[in-house]
């Protein structure tokens, strides 16, 4: 079983966005490996033909009329926020200022 | 304790006869809580004001003739739902401070029928342990024996009901996390199917195993419990709409006639004696009782762990996602947003969580998904199987909890694919979405500590009646939940 490497778990980390500390990449290649290297038993398991399970409900679409109803307002959904600005959240800039 | 009703159903009787008023009652718990929490922690954040309105609030609906079971009882929450005005962190510091602007479904429904809630209950960080340990804010300790932990991750309303600091609480199951501390704490603990209790304003998880689950004193305060939360929520699209049966009222059966299913791949080579020998014991006493238990098989048991991880770290993956530093809880204030992105999940995550949401993001990565999460989900297929062939011969399935009694604090397993086993006998139930109750069985020496013992009831989904029948036949037939920690051990 090829075990994790560490440039794998950042590749990972990066896509889950998580700053990780050259000590936890180390240790969570092993964990995973590890971990994974026990889920490779699954691979044993015949499951042609075999419908994956996404939700174990027989239930199927539930419908509702397309109605306005009243929602959180804006100060609730704000009072949160770590940074707020005119009634929004505030985010840094992503793109740069072009003039 | 002995001055306080022992069980919501005892104290419906002392409200109701005018011996005791629910704001007598609350400032009877807040101080039993001042008492006991330095030892046990069960509590995250303790609600003294809001608590004590409610109880004056449930006395003037008393005065005025309501008289329902719940009116004027306290409970206690775990942190992981959501209730106005208390904080909920699902004992995380990426949630520190965050008030909800709504409230959880089965918050309201409890409010509305007059519950006071006395706090927000300890849980490891996101519900994602088997101790507590991985709280942000400290482990919540065992009131059987102080040193050892009281399971998890619902350890903090186990820990609550079964020090006597609230009489019944609400916690969360998404494999195991109401029914191996219930085990462990000599409480009662049903995981409902899923679909039976809204998750509406309930922290996700993962989502298609998550449920809400009552832990109690007995059997029949937590049917009273389901009965109050269970049923169709239009704020959750994954809500069974049939009615909720009066499970409360459909404990005397008795299980004469009935077949239960003891499954021989849930008494492990490597299980502690004592779990063994109490699930051996809780067959004698079903057979007594007119019950027939014969050996059933799940064959697919052993693939149960690695198919909830994969599966529930993968929707954990999906749903911590939005913990960004944006819109609410901890920011690490980074200037560049796709640092702050990643500072913020880096330091307001635990390890715990960490490890799964990278478990989770590789079981979902291009080149992975067919092999990982795909496979996952048809193994899922065939696990409900076993369950389905196994309820077309048995009306229940009996099995032991957890493979072993409550460790030490700080000495869970390090091995991670050892620690995820200690979940082997409560995940394929929960992938199946069957419902399962643990009942107290008894309890194991261990180094001159009595540590309790569960045995858990299996159902056809929608079928908690049935539990509570053999939960409720097996409890008068025993009387092991009677029995509390003494203070002390506190």
């Amino acid at each position: 079983m090829p075990k994790l490497t560490p440039d794998e778990v950042r590749h990972i980390a990066e896509l889950a966005k998580l700053a990780l500390t050259d000590e936890e990449i180390e240790q969570y290649a092993s964990d995973l490996s590890a971990i994974l290297d026990y889920a490779r038993q699954l691979q044993q398991v015949n499951t042609e033909h075999i419908h994956p399970t996404a939700s174990v409900l027989p239930l199927r679409n539930v419908m509702r009329p397309d109605e306005p109803r009243p929602g959180l307002a804006p100060e609730d959904a704000l009072a949160n926020a770590p940074e707020r600005q005119d009634g929004y959240f505030k985010v840094h800039a992503v793109l740069e200022c072009s003039q | 304790m002995s001055d306080l009703p022992r069980t919501i159903h005892e104290t419906r009787q002392w409200l109701r006869s005018g011996q005791i008023t629910s704001v007598e009652l609350t400032e009877a718990y807040l101080e039993r809580i001042q008492q006991v929490e330095p030892q046990v922690h069960a509590y995250l954040h303790v609600a003294a004001d809001a608590a004590l309105a409610q109880a004056r609030l449930a006395d003037e609906r008393r005065a005025a003739g309501e008289d329902t079971p719940l009116l004027g009882v306290p409970l206690a929450i775990k942190d992981v739902i959501n209730v106005l005005g208390m904080p909920a962190t699902a004992a995380s510091r990426i949630l520190e401070g965050f008030m909800p602007p709504y409230e959880a479904t089965v918050a309201h429904k409890l409010r509305e029928q007059g519950a006071v809630f006395l706090g927000k209950a300890n849980t490891d960080e996101f519900a994602m342990g088997w101790s507590t340990e991985n709280s942000a804010y400290g482990a919540t300790h065992n009131p059987w024996a102080l040193d050892r932990t009281p399971g998890g991750s619902s350890g903090g309303p186990a820990a609550a009901v079964a020090a006597g600091e609230a009489p019944a609480a609400l916690g969360t199951d998404t494999g195991g996390s109401v029914r191996q501390p219930a085990s462990w704490t000599n409480t009662v603990g049903m995981r409902p199917t899923y679909g039976r209790v809204s998750r509406y304003g309930v922290i996700a998880f993962a989502s298609s195993l998550d449920q809400v689950g009552p832990i109690t004193r007995d059997v029949r305060d937590n049917a009273i419990l389901l009965e109050a939360i269970a049923g169709h929520d239009p704020h959750d699209s994954t809500t069974f709409p049939d009615p909720v049966p009066p499970y409360s009222q459909m404990l005397e059966g008795g299980v004469k006639g009935l077949r239960l299913g003891l499954p021989r791949e849930y008494l492990t080579e490597d299980m502690h004696p004592g779990v063994r020998e109490a699930t051996q014991e809780a067959v004698r006493v079903l057979r007594d009782l007119g019950a027939v238990v014969e050996e059933a098989s799940l064959p697919y048991t052993d693939y149960g762990m690695p198919v909830y991880y994969l599966i529930a770290t993968a929707e954990a993956s999906a749903n911590l996602a939005r913990y960004d530093g944006v819109r609410y809880g901890y920011s690490a204030g980074a200037a560049d947003l796709q640092e702050n992105y990643k500072l913020t999940r880096g330091r307001g995550f635990g390890p715990e969580v960490k490890r799964r949401i990278l478990l989770g993001a590789y079981a979902l990565s291009a080149g992975y998904y067919d092999a990982y999460y795909l496979k996952a989900q048809k193994v899922r297929t065939l696990i409900r199987a076993d369950f389905d062939a196994a309820f077309q011969r048995f009306d229940a399935l009996v099995a032991p909890v957890a493979p072993i009694p409550p460790f030490r604090i700080g000495e869970a397993p390090t091995d991670p694919v050892a620690l995820y086993l200690l979940d082997v006998l409560t995940l394929p139930s929960a992938l199946a979405g069957a419902p399962g109750i643990s009942v107290p069985a008894g309890f194991v020496e261990e180094d001159g500590e009595q540590l309790p013992v569960g045995i858990q009831f299996i159902g056809r989904p929608l079928d908690e009646a049935t539990l509570y029948r053999i939960a409720s036949a097996f409890e008068r037939a025993t009387g092991y939940g009677e029995r509390a920690p003494t203070d002390a051990a506190m």
